[in-house]
């Protein structure tokens, strides 16, 4: 708040209304009733509802198909954010070096930011077409039989293909504009001190753009884990079966699918804690990024 | 990494750094830009031709016809998902929410920086809250809300409940907070009020951030799959990017899949996201960096 503001008593709240009862009705009623109904098992012809305590939670403990889909989505998470974050990496300070034609690459490697998930999803299962898909051909030719929605492994490798290719902008305009805000000054003393352009990265670039890369951690974090539904729903074609899943699509499967309110609820729950644990530990990164600089 | 910080563009030596340097940028553009160009080709094609010889280096004669038959052909039983349908739906969902999200964070972000208000910290905590939970988490919930207002397959329940969250809020807020407080003071020694020094001083000095803001809520928007999803049913609602579940099924049911139409269609949903963030480029940029300060 400003020092200097002004003292009007109605106008800020009449200000604030629309914003308060937005997130009222659409943020806090659904999240209070998800919690809500997270204990409760909702009689499948929709007779009312039982309270059962921890029962769905403890449920899902038990489930093996849950922890298996848990293991993937973890496994699936560390592929999207690696791959996407170092393939940006590279680029970024590629194109940093550069001059000549800077701004055409830039432009080049950033566009697909405004794809959408399941258009890029969509786009993948044309690649991988079966009967003409270049990227099936491609994996043809060095003798991999390509089976997406077939194969469980050929499927997850498809989306993890994917998933980076729709991030990689996102990751490479944030790094870009991280190694743009290094003095120039630095640089400078750095040429003098350093001969190697390797040990110069490492030892000067790389911990400066430290800050960007740890914000960017999370970000990708939660790309792969919730953004990428679009990517996971299309390359499926809607029917889970055996395929590769991820948490935020099982959720919607039990709940809208399978008409499981009480466990997808339960599963929506241990996804909020997720997000909540991510998010205060950004909050002290950010804190603490702060307090250095 | 290279002597590039000093040295004038025409005296440099070619050196084989540079060549890598430009390689693998190529590299990167080209694994950013062929799947698009695919889907591009196969636009200009029949579908036998896809069907028979795949993606091709030749561009075919067939993009109208293609063209019209995404516009104006409706798949479905309705008869009313036609491609301009859709892109009708998807303009005004990409309008509505960014319009709805710059309004109603700047109002709010306003009263939150600019007036003394009691409950100032409790507000602040509502409204920010709403960052920790993506949408994804509390599907279910939010959809049955929408259900009991009775706003399924309306553009208020398509837009509205996707505005409860605060990041235009957060990032007016900052902006806000930057502003050189003298001006405030010096409104007030006009005489200006609250009303008149938020229209012709404030807004005005926002101008670049709400085109930042509104580039990048237009794409978010747009881009939005598993709400519109769950929330629309009629076809007539459907946006481009909710259509592309129906595109990928049509293409598994018939005899000869209709590649050159869903194509086009995949193409109509990239291309307005795409044209607005390569030519608002500088503005999006930063509108995107500085909103993680």
């Amino acid at each position: 708040m400003k020092r200097a503001g002004f003292a009007t008593r109605w106008l800020p709240i009449l200000l604030l209304l629309p914003q308060l009862a937005i997130i009222a009705v659409f943020f806090y009623w659904p999240a209070a009733h998800a919690v809500q109904s997270s204990f409760y098992l909702e009689d499948p012809f929709g007779f009312g509802s039982s309270f059962v305590g921890f029962d769905n939670y403890t449920h899902l403990a038990g489930n093996s198909e849950y922890g298996r889909i848990a293991k993937f989505t973890l496994l699936f998470t560390v592929l999207v954010t690696f791959f996407s974050l170092a393939l940006a990496l590279l680029l970024a300070v590629k194109a940093d070096n550069v001059i000549r034609g800077a701004k055409a690459y830039r432009t080049l490697l950033m566009w697909v930011y405004a794809v959408a998930p399941p258009v890029a999803g969509f786009i993948g299962l044309l690649m991988f077409n079966q009967s003409w898909g270049p990227l099936a051909e491609l994996a043809k030719s060095i003798g991999w039989d390509f089976k997406l929605g077939v194969n469980f492994g050929d499927t997850a490798t498809a989306m993890v293909l994917v998933s980076v290719w729709k991030q990689v902008p996102v990751n490479f305009i944030f790094f870009l504009s991280g190694l743009q805000s290094i003095p120039k000054s630095v640089r400078e003393a750095a040429l003098i001190d350093a001969k190697s352009s390797f040990r110069r990265f490492w030892d000067v670039t790389f911990p400066l753009l430290a800050p960007t890369g740890f914000f960017l951690l999370i970000i990708n974090i939660t790309y792969a884990l919730f953004d990428t539904f679009g990517v996971v729903d299309v390359l499926v074609k809607g029917e889970p079966g055996n395929n590769p899943m991820t948490l935020v699509y099982k959720v919607y499967v039990d709940g809208f699918r399978g008409n499981d309110i009480g466990g997808s609820s339960a599963q929506s729950v241990i996804l909020m804690v997720l997000v909540l644990a991510l998010t205060v530990f950004q909050f002290r990164l950010v804190e603490r990024r702060i307090h250095y600089t | 990494m290279t002597d590039t910080t000093s040295t004038p563009i025409a005296k440099r030596p070619l050196k084989w750094t540079h060549v890598m340097d430009h390689l693998i940028l190529i590299l990167g553009a080209l694994f950013m830009l062929v799947p698009l160009l695919m889907v591009l080709q196969t636009t200009t094609t029949t579908d036998l031709e896809t069907i028979k010889n795949g993606p091709e280096f030749v561009i075919g004669d067939q993009f109208d016809d293609n063209f019209m038959s995404a516009m104006f052909q409706a798949s479905g039983f309705s008869g009313e998902n036609t491609g301009l349908r859709m892109l009708m739906n998807s303009l005004i969902l990409g309008i509505g929410f960014a319009l709805g999200k710059i309004v109603i964070g700047m109002m709010a972000a306003y009263a939150l920086v600019y007036f003394r208000l009691r409950f100032a910290t409790l507000a602040f905590w509502l409204i920010f809250t709403t960052l920790l939970l993506p949408l994804e988490v509390r599907i279910l919930p939010s959809y049955e809300v929408a259900q009991k207002l009775g706003l399924l397959n309306t553009y208020t329940g398509l837009i509205v409940p996707l505005i409860a969250s605060a990041t235009a809020t957060f990032f007016f807020r900052q902006f806000f907070r930057s502003v050189p407080e003298e001006l405030v003071e010096a409104a007030r020694i006009d005489g200006a009020g609250p009303v008149k020094f938020f229209i012709d001083i404030l807004v005005p000095l926002s101008q670049t951030m709400i085109a930042a803001m509104f580039i990048i809520m237009f794409v978010f928007g747009w881009n939005q799959y598993l709400w519109p999803t769950m929330v629309t049913t009629e076809e007539g609602m459907f946006t481009l990017v909710r259509g592309i579940k129906q595109l990928t099924q049509d293409l598994e049911g018939t005899n000869i899949p209709e590649y050159g139409r869903a194509n086009m269609l995949a193409l109509i949903a990239i291309l307005p996201p795409v044209l607005v963030v390569i030519f608002f480029q500088s503005w999006f940029v930063k509108g995107l960096t500085e909103s993680d300060k």
